[in-house]
């Protein structure tokens, strides 16, 4: 047995887990997919009294559809976005982003909710909802509050999530038909965290655009002026140039490598939505 | 405190006593002495200890006993008389596709689910799909051959074709 000693309690309800976790005495842990908690218990680098999982709750593994958005329960495993067994309103973003995170065996286990809640700079997911304008629905002892993707992350592995809060689901809006989009991720292996990676996305209809880049020391950056520029129709070589600019005008401190790397990405990412 | 868990382990309901802290492959390898699930780096990243969950490949290191309690799990020797599973074991020896032997209960497993999932796999998408298992010694390539050979063998298969249909 590699971790150290913990209690365990599965949860029955949301109302239950919450309940569980309100304790100031020890370090009590909400257990979801477990494919990057377990690890870390493994390597005992996570101090854990006690694990309440959240995989005996039904509630959190729903997938519903509900007017101009889709509420995805936080329990929904990638794999369930990667073989399209949830409906998707992101013209095929969301499978794409479910079917490529780690490997299959890891996939299959790791959950929606559990990657946002680690917020580890680099996921998949947390770009994501990001790009996608998604909402994070959160329980605890004062009920139910929803707050923007953007602001529910605030740091590398740091979230608004409050004591004894949880993800219960993530509220995703329905994109526009006509809207496109590109992803590009920069790894050295397969299935490892990117070193870099963006989404841009672009509406004809309404000649919108976001370019969103993940894998930046803290939450994603949503390059705005960027974005701007691709509404215009600016060519290759000036979005360089404005990409350039905005990640050195950001707050990241990125080293003239990162740099490089991050515009690369970012321009890659837009060659992928068919815009260059 | 230990916790009693009951699984479906190879088609065969078993009630186990498991402290929550240990992980599936120790209750495989350790209770109930199965040990075809190989334990590598016991931290998610190797696969030598892919086994099945309810059908799904999963590690079986960072995933612990208690959280698959009902849970239906296979293992290699649970697949014993499956037919893809024969097709690829032959494979494996035929092309090179194992040395040491460390890594291919992992590897077994994971082609094994790579070839239910998807048919008419190139060369690149087998190594995608494998991207997940780590082998030392054979540099890959009599695995990428072996489970080609088998993706060909499983295709002409009659049930195959029926599980296609299905």
């Amino acid at each position: 047995m590699k971790p150290a000693p913990f209690a365990y309690h599965r949860a029955t309800s949301i109302e239950d887990a919450v309940a569980q976790l309100d304790d100031l005495d020890t370090i009590v842990r909400p257990l979801a997919g477990g494919q990057s908690l377990v690890p870390m218990l493994n390597l005992r680098l996570a101090p854990v009294n006690k694990l309440v999982d959240l995989g005996g709750i039904d509630a959190l593994k729903r997938a519903e559809e509900q007017g101009d958005h889709i509420r995805y329960g936080a329990m929904l495993p990638h794999a369930a976005f990667e073989d399209g067994r949830v409906p998707d309103g992101s013209n095929g973003l969301m499978p794409f982003v479910g079917g490529q995170i780690a490997y299959r065996a890891v996939r299959t286990r790791g959950t929606i909710g559990g990657a946002l809640s680690l917020a580890d700079p680099a996921a998949d997911w947390l770009l994501t909802v990001v790009a996608l304008e998604a909402e994070i629905s959160v329980v605890g002892l004062q009920g139910r509050r929803t707050l923007p993707a953007a602001e529910f992350v605030i740091g590398p592995y740091l979230t608004a999530l409050d004591h004894a809060e949880l993800i219960d689901a993530i509220v995703v809006p329905k994109r526009p038909r006509t809207e496109r989009w590109g992803h590009y991720k920069a790894t050295r292996k397969i299935g490892e965290y990117a070193e870099s990676m963006a989404i841009a996305l672009f509406d004809k209809g309404s000649n919108k655009a976001r370019l969103v880049l993940g894998a930046v020391d803290g939450p994603p950056l949503v390059l705005e002026e960027s974005a701007a520029e691709i509404s215009k129709g600016a060519n290759a070589d000036k979005l360089s140039r404005v990409i350039q600019h905005e990640l050195a005008a950001s707050d990241r401190g990125f080293s003239p490598s990162k740099l490089h790397l991050h515009r690369t990405v970012s321009l890659r990412a837009i060659q992928n939505a068919g815009l260059l | 405190m230990k916790i009693d868990v009951t699984l479906v382990i190879n088609g065969k309901r078993r009630t186990i006593s498991v402290e929550p802290r240990q992980s599936l492959a120790d209750l495989l390898r350790e209770d109930m002495r199965l040990t075809a699930t190989h334990l590598g780096c016991e931290q998610g990243v190797c696969g030598a200890c892919t086994i099945l969950i309810d059908g799904q490949p999963a590690r079986a290191c960072i995933t612990l006993g208690v959280a698959v309690a009902g849970a239906e799990i296979r293992t290699l020797e649970g697949l014993q008389d499956d037919e893809l599973m024969a097709i690829l074991k032959e494979s494996f020896h035929d092309k090179h596709g194992l040395q040491c032997g460390f890594c291919t209960p992992g590897m077994l497993i994971s082609s094994w689910d790579l070839l239910k999932r998807k048919a008419n796999l190139n060369e690149q998408e087998i190594r995608l799909g494998m991207s997940g298992n780590l082998c030392r010694c054979t540099g890959y390539q009599g695995i990428v051959r072996s489970i080609k050979a088998a993706a060909d063998k499983w295709a002409d298969s009659p049930s195959a074709r029926e599980e296609a249909k299905g």
